[in-house]
C-alpha cells in the first residue's frame, strides 16, 4: 500500500466558522494522506466536523487554512471552469437522498448532466441512453422505467442506487459519500454498500466513506480516521484501529456498535486489556 | 404542476377570493364595451345627481305620441311628491303664526290645508321671530304648490318665426304619459353623477381597471427587485449579501409612505400620470420581498440538490434559475398578490392626500375618492359618490388576501386545517 500514488492530501486544514465571541472551529489542523484506490473510513459523532470537513475537500465550502493537494499537486479552484474541472475527478454522493434531488426535474435530466459533464454533449440520443441503460442495470434498476419520472415517485433505497449510477456515469477519481446509508433502511444498506465496493474494485477510485457508524467502518476501509471536535485523534488500518483502539474516544465509539450483527460482533475482544 | 393547481382550486378560500377577483376584472373588461362613454365626460349640468334614470323633458313633451292613461292614484303621488309631511307641518307652524287656531288645522286634509294656505299665507308680511332663510322657504313653498290641485292641462306654446307671436303648439294634460322607450334621451345612471356631473358608474369601472393596473405595475416592479436583490443576498452571501442587506434595512428604518409621500411632491402633478405613480409605489415596497426572498434562499442554498447541482459543474445563473427559483415560486407568487393589493391601496392613500396620478386624464379608485372627500360628499349624504368606491377598493384587497391564504394553506402544510 506504501507504493501507491497520493491521490488526495490535506495539510493543517482548519475551517473557523463566525468571528470573535462566536467563532467556532469546526475542523482543526487536520493532516491525512489518502492514497488512490483506498477505501477511507472518517468516523465521529455529529458536530465533530466530518461534514465540514468533506464540503472542503469538495471545494463546497472555502478552506480558512490549510491546502490540499489533488494528485501530488496544489488544488486551485478559484475560476469556475477550474472548479469544473476539479469536480471531474472528485464526487459525493449525500446523506439523505430525499433532499439530493432537484425535485422539478426528471430524472433524466440528471443523468443528461453528468454524461455532459464527462464531455458527451454532442453524443446521439440513442447512445446517452445507452450509456444511462447501463448505469442504471450497473445498480439493478431499469432505465425504462425511470425515464420521465420525478425523484419523488421513487423509494429512498431507488434514489440513493440512482445515486450511484450518477457516479458510474460520472467516473470520477474519488468518491466522497457522506453518511450513504444513514437514512436507509437495513436491507437497502447492505446492497448499497455492496454497489459502492463492486464500483470501487471496477474503477479503482478512491472512496472516502463518511458515517458515524465505526462498525460499518471497519466492514469496509482499509483506512479509518477517527475524529473529535475537529481533530484527528486516532488513524491507521482498520485492524489496528478497531480491534486495538488506542483513544477512549475510539473505545466509547466501540461500545456504542449494537451487538447485534454477528459479522460486526466485537465481544470476542476484550477492550479494556488493550 | 398540475396537482398544485388542482389543490390550489380546491381550497375553497381561494376559490372565493378567485371569483370575487375575476368578477370585478371581467367587469372592467366587458363593461366598456357596452357603456362606450368617456369615463371622465361630464353629462350633466350640477352635481351629485342620486341614482337613478333620468328622461329629457324636452323629448318627453314632444314625443310623437302621447298616451292618456287614467291612473287611479296618479293626482294623490303627484300631491304627496310635492306636499310631503314635512311641508304639510311647515304650512301648520306658519298658519299658526299668523293666527289660525291650531284647532282648524287638519294636516291630512289637502283641499282645506292649501285653502288656508292660500287664504292667510302673504309673501311680504313680517312675522316676529322669523329669520329671512325661513322667509325664503315658505316663499319657494308657495310656488311650488301654485297648480297643484288644478286638473287641467298646460298649453304649451312656441314663438313663431314670422310674426313674433306666440302660439299654441301642444297641450299636456294631467294624465298624459310618454312610453319610456320613445323617449330620444333616456340615460340610467345607476350611482347618480359625481361632483362634476360625470357617470358614477361608468367612472368607476374605468378606475377600477386603471387601478388595478397601478396594482400591476407596481406589484411587478416590487416583487422583481425584491426577487433579484434577495436572491442575491442570499445565494451568493459575503459582501454582495451586506450591501444588500444595508440598503434595505436602510429602506426599512425609513417608513416607505413618508418616501412614497415626498418622492411623488417631488416629482411634480405635471408628471404623475398612472404609470408614474406605479414606479414610485413599486420602487419604495420592495423591502419585505427582498428579506423573505433572501431568507428563503438561505435555508435552501445549503440543501444537498444545490451541492449536487455544483458538483454537476452548473454555472451560478443556472443554479439560481433551476434549483432554488422554483422552490421559492410559489412563496414569491404570494408575495406578488399581496404586493398588488397593497399597491392599490398605497395608490388610494396618496390619492386622497392630493398626491395621486394628475387628475385630467384618468380617474383612479384613489382619485374618485379625493373628489368625493373634496366636494363634502360624505357630509352631504352623497353615498353613491364614496360608497361604492370604497366597497371596491376593500373587495380588491379582500379578495387577494383570501386567494393568498389559500395559496398559503396549499403550499404550507402545516397551515392546512
Amino acid at each position: 500500500m506504501a507504493e501507491k500514488k497520493s491521490c488526495l492530501k490535506g495539510v493543517g486544514l482548519t475551517k473557523v466558522f463566525g468571528l470573535g465571541r462566536n467563532k467556532n472551529t469546526a475542523v482543526d489542523h487536520v493532516d491525512f494522506d489518502f492514497s488512490e484506490g483506498e477505501i477511507v473510513s472518517i468516523v465521529g459523532e455529529s458536530g465533530s466536523g466530518k461534514t465540514t470537513l468533506a464540503k472542503m475537500l469538495l471545494g463546497l465550502i472555502s478552506t480558512t487554512e490549510g491546502e490540499i493537494y489533488f494528485q501530488g499537486k496544489k488544488r486551485d479552484i478559484r475560476s469556475q471552469r477550474a472548479k469544473k474541472e476539479y469536480w471531474t475527478n472528485i464526487q459525493a454522493i449525500f446523506q439523505d437522498p430525499f433532499s439530493s434531488y432537484n425535485i422539478f426535474n426528471k430524472i433524466d435530466s440528471l443523468f443528461l448532466d453528468c454524461i455532459n459533464m464527462r464531455g458527451g454533449k454532442n453524443l446521439p440520443y440513442e447512445k446517452k441512453v445507452e450509456m444511462m441503460t447501463e448505469a442504471c442495470s450497473f445498480v439493478n434498476l431499469k432505465f425504462a422505467e425511470l425515464t420521465n419520472k420525478y425523484p419523488f415517485e421513487l423509494s429512498g433505497g431507488q434514489m440513493q442506487r440512482l445515486m450511484i449510477a450518477r457516479i458510474f456515469l460520472l467516473k470520477p477519481k474519488i468518491l466522497l459519500a457522506d453518511e450513504p446509508t444513514s437514512m436507509i433502511d437495513a436491507c437497502s444498506r447492505a446492497t448499497i454498500l455492496d454497489m459502492l465496493l463492486k464500483l470501487r474494485n471496477d474503477t479503482g477510485m478512491t472512496i472516502i466513506f463518511i458515517t458515524h457508524d465505526i462498525g460499518l467502518a471497519y466492514f469496509v476501509s482499509d483506512k479509518v480516521f477517527i475524529m473529535e471536535h475537529g481533530k484527528f485523534v486516532e488513524s491507521g488500518t482498520a485492524d489496528e484501529v478497531i480491534l486495538r483502539p488506542k483513544e477512549a474516544y475510539t473505545k466509547r465509539l466501540l461500545n456504542d456498535v449494537p451487538k447485534i450483527h454477528e459479522e460486526w460482533d466485537l465481544s470476542t475482544v476484550d477492550i479494556k486489556n488493550q | 404542476m398540475k396537482h398544485t393547481l388542482q389543490q390550489i382550486f380546491h381550497s375553497s378560500k381561494f376559490l372565493t377570493g378567485f371569483v370575487i377577483f375575476m368578477s370585478i376584472l371581467l367587469v372592467t373588461i366587458f363593461y366598456p364595451l357596452f357603456v362606450p362613454n368617456p369615463p371622465l365626460e361630464i353629462i350633466a349640468q350640477g352635481s351629485f345627481f342620486p341614482p337613478g334614470t333620468y328622461v329629457s323633458n324636452y323629448d318627453a313633451v314632444f314625443s310623437s305620441t302621447a298616451y292618456t292613461l287614467n291612473l287611479p292614484d296618479a293626482s294623490a303621488k303627484r300631491i304627496a311628491a310635492k306636499l310631503g309631511n314635512k311641508e304639510r307641518s311647515d304650512i301648520k307652524d306658519y298658519l299658526i303664526k299668523v293666527g289660525v287656531p291650531a284647532d282648524q288645522i287638519d294636516t291630512t286634509n289637502t283641499t282645506q290645508l292649501l285653502d288656508q294656505w292660500t287664504k292667510n299665507y302673504d309673501p311680504k308680511a313680517n312675522i316676529p321671530g322669523m329669520i329671512f332663510s325661513q322667509q325664503r322657504y315658505y316663499q319657494r313653498l308657495d310656488k311650488s304648490l301654485a297648480g297643484l290641485l288644478s286638473s287641467e292641462g298646460l298649453i304649451i306654446a312656441a314663438k313663431n318665426v314670422d310674426t313674433g307671436a306666440l302660439e299654441q303648439v301642444g297641450m299636456i294634460n294631467q294624465n298624459d304619459y310618454v312610453n319610456i322607450k320613445e323617449v330620444a334621451s333616456v340615460r340610467t345612471l345607476p350611482l347618480g353623477t359625481d361632483n362634476f356631473g360625470r357617470d358614477v358608474l361608468t367612472e368607476l369601472v374605468k378606475a377600477t381597471s386603471v387601478s388595478l393596473e397601478i396594482g400591476l405595475i407596481a406589484g411587478t416592479i416590487a416583487t422583481l427587485i425584491g426577487l433579484i436583490l434577495g436572491l442575491l443576498a442570499g445565494y451568493i452571501g459575503g459582501a454582495v449579501d451586506d450591501v444588500i442587506m444595508f440598503i434595505t434595512n436602510l429602506f426599512t428604518v425609513i417608513p416607505s409612505f413618508v418616501l412614497l409621500i415626498l418622492i411623488s411632491y417631488s416629482v411634480g402633478q405635471e408628471h404623475r400620470g398612472a404609470v408614474m405613480v406605479a414606479t414610485v409605489i413599486g420602487f419604495t415596497s420592495w423591502v419585505w420581498t427582498t428579506r423573505s426572498v433572501r431568507s428563503q434562499v438561505i435555508s435552501l442554498r445549503n440543501r444537498d440538490h444545490v451541492n449536487l447541482s455544483k458538483l454537476s459543474g452548473h454555472s451560478l445563473v443556472y443554479i439560481i434559475t433551476h434549483d432554488i427559483l422554483p422552490y421559492i415560486a410559489s412563496y414569491v407568487v404570494m408575495a406578488f398578490i399581496l404586493q398588488i393589493s397593497s399597491a392599490i391601496l398605497a395608490e388610494a392613500s396618496l390619492s386622497i392626500l392630493g398626491l395621486g396620478p394628475k387628475t385630467s386624464e384618468v380617474p383612479t379608485l384613489g382619485l374618485m375618492m379625493n373628489w368625493a372627500m373634496i366636494y363634502q360628499a360624505q357630509i352631504l349624504g352623497k353615498w353613491w359618490a364614496y360608497f361604492p368606491v370604497l366597497l371596491v377598493i376593500a373587495l380588491i384587497t379582500f379578495s387577494m388576501n383570501l386567494m393568498n391564504t389559500g395559496m398559503d394553506q396549499v403550499f404550507n402544510p402545516a397551515l392546512r386545517d
